[in-house]
């Protein structure tokens, strides 16, 4: 079985964002870049199928600019074995992803498709179900663990209320949540060796997708300021504030 | 405009976070009906039917339904979206499994977790763990939100809509139930919950969220925690404040042994009073909080029990 992983390139997840002065973006001029989290697990996760010979193949996809070349290169430092970058200065909105991923998708033919739950930057949380309804394979969202058995699979889901274990037909699209994996780091011999792996670069254009404008950022504005309070000296002050002065208890 | 807002619920009883999705959507426009798609979820059915501001209650019953999976209400409501221009659900697991199938099957985007209405389509949400605001138009024919339930109060409930029958089901055939662990609480959800306090790594195991457990009790609060304390096999994912955990904003929210990284403080920064015990006065927790105690919190919790 082949797997295909996506990986999203954002800002490091330490990074605290500013947002610029005229308010038309957050700047990210000179911070760190750095794979999205949820797609570390992705990445993982896949690996994890081929060390159990459950996947055959490994192929990382990115969409976004020129320096996505750089979180695919870890992907495949880490163990993938192809990439796919499909290159655009266009910004890519979650349905334009999705469309791109889903002829991807019609060319590869993956039983598995990985995705994060989510991207940290816009936190959309959308593009692996956007492909599931694309593709119409089943999707198994929030994913702690993955089983495959035979045509199906078994994913455990982190839901609101615990935890949810559903049944899929093959092939399927999963979302890792945060508990599926601990992501290993790549080893200097597999950074230099992941130099000489395949990694290939298409268009929109060359996949047939025009990307569409479905929505318009009107403005970035920094959120409220909380203003820090004070230290209280014991436990007896605290009780006496929520008490007496914020009237929260 | 004509809205249609998504129900959630466990076919027994109705969401409170439905509660609060209904008032965005009025803040929209008001012609709003819900969708209850379930099995055996009639008492559900009435309780929608009494939320202020719902003109139609649609209830589609059916065994399909039963636990909402994603490949057998797509169809549904894709269907039930014909003539509507905006459609709502909570930012629960529930909402955000299903929404953006829907609006990928209607070619339109979903507008996750927005937190305010300013027009028919410009509506404002968190982007970057909450570090920034962003407006957004939607250019689409359809509107395709998920909202965030704690900017947003309750609807009341002193209405009286119809209840319509939806005939039609879907069932993909793709997708199986098999079983679900839900974490049984005597407590108040952590969503709706107006008193939290939550734990982390420094609650040092599990068996030590009990001193929580204590305070708790005697607030009616609920208790959550960090990621790093989930992690760390002390509780249960359910339990996790943040960024991509639950989204809290309760009157008084308590974090214990949280140092308060970025991704903890998307998740509560929004609750009206905070309270933090921490041993290290450094911690970026007390930048935000109102009230911060430094002190061994296996000193102090026990104390707060016994002081409350
Ligand atoms: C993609 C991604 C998503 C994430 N999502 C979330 C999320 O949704 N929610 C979330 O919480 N985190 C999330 N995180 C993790 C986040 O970055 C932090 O690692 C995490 O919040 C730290 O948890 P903590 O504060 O419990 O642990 P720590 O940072 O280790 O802090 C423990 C604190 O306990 C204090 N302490 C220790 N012992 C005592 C004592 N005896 N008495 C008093 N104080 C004590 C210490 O001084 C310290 O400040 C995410 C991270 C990533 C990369
Ligand atoms: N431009 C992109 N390139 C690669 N993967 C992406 C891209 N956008 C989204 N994804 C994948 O979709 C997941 C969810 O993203 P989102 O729906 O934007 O929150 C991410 O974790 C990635 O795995």
């Amino acid at each position: 079985m082949k797997v295909l992983v996506t990986v999203k390139r954002v800002i490091d997840y330490n990074v605290k964002v500013r947002v610029k002065s005229d308010n038309s973006g957050v700047d990210l001029s000179n911070v760190k870049m750095a794979m999205n989290p949820f797609c570390e697990i992705a990445v993982e996760e896949a690996i994890r199928l081929k060390e159990a010979g459950i996947a055959t193949e490994v192929v990382v996809v990115s969409l976004g600019v020129k320096a996505c070349q750089e979180q695919l290169r870890t992907a495949l430092a880490l163990g993938a074995d192809r990439a796919i970058l499909v290159e655009t200065e266009q910004e890519l909105e979650s349905l334009n992803v999705a469309k791109l991923l889903a002829k991807i998708i019609e060319e590869e033919q993956p039983g598995m498709v990985i995705l994060g739950k989510q991207a940290i930057d816009t936190d959309n949380n959308q593009t692996g179900q956007m492909l599931a309804a694309l593709t119409g394979m089943a999707q198994g969202t929030f994913a702690s663990k993955i089983e495959v058995q035979g045509d199906k699979a078994l994913v455990t889901r982190e839901v609101d209320g615990g935890l949810q274990t559903i049944e899929l037909s093959m092939p399927i699209i999963a979302t890792t949540d945060l508990r599926l994996n601990e992501p290993r780091y790549a080893s200097l011999p597999n950074i230099m060796k992941a130099k000489r792996k395949p990694l290939v670069v298409k268009t929109p254009e060359e996949l047939g997708v025009s990307i569409k404008e479905h929505t318009k950022l009107i403005a970035v504005t920094p959120p409220p300021e909380r203003k820090g309070g004070i230290k209280v000296a014991n436990v007896a002050e605290l009780v006496e504030k929520l008490k007496n002065e914020a009237k929260v208890i | 405009m004509s809205i249609l807002v998504i129900a959630e619920h466990d076919n027994e009883s109705l969401k409170s976070a439905t509660l609060n999705t209904v008032t965005a959507a009025l803040a929209i426009g008001a012609d709003v009906s819900v969708l209850v798609a379930g099995s055996q979820c009639q008492s559900v059915a009435e309780a929608v039917a009494k939320i202020s501001g719902v003109t139609t209650v649609l209830v589609a019953d059916n065994a399909a339904y039963e636990h909402q999976l994603a490949e057998n209400m797509l169809p549904l409501i894709v269907e039930l979206a014909a003539g509507k221009t905006h459609l709502l659900a909570p930012a629960t697991t529930s909402g955000k499994n299903i929404m953006p199938g829907v609006a990928a099957l209607l070619d339109v985007a979903q507008i996750s977790e927005i937190i305010r209405v300013e027009s028919v389509d410009v509506f404002e949400r968190p982007i970057y763990a909450g570090n920034a605001i962003a407006k957004v138009q939607s250019l689409d024919a359809v509107k395709v939100l998920t909202v965030r339930t704690t900017a947003f109060d309750e609807a009341a409930q002193e209405g009286s809509a119809s209840i319509e029958v939806v005939a039609s089901v879907c069932d993909a055939g793709k997708s199986r139930f098999v079983s679900e662990q839900v974490a049984e609480s005597e407590r108040p959800e952590l969503t709706s919950a107006k008193i939290i306090i939550s734990g982390g790594r420094g609650m040092g195991n599990g068996e030590n969220f009990k001193i929580l457990e204590a305070v708790a009790d005697k607030l009616g609060a609920a208790v959550g925690a960090s990621r790093a304390a989930v992690d760390a096999g002390f509780v249960s994912n359910d339990m996790q404040v943040g960024q991509t955990g639950k989204i809290v904003a309760p009157d008084l929210y308590i974090a214990v042994g949280i140092s308060g990284a970025i991704q903890h403080l998307a998740g509560m920064k929004d609750s009206k009073v905070i309270v933090a015990i921490n041993k290290d006065e450094e911690a970026p927790i007390f930048s935000i909080a109102d009230y911060g105690l430094v002190a061994d919190l296996f000193e102090a919790v026990p104390e707060l029990t016994e002081l409350l």
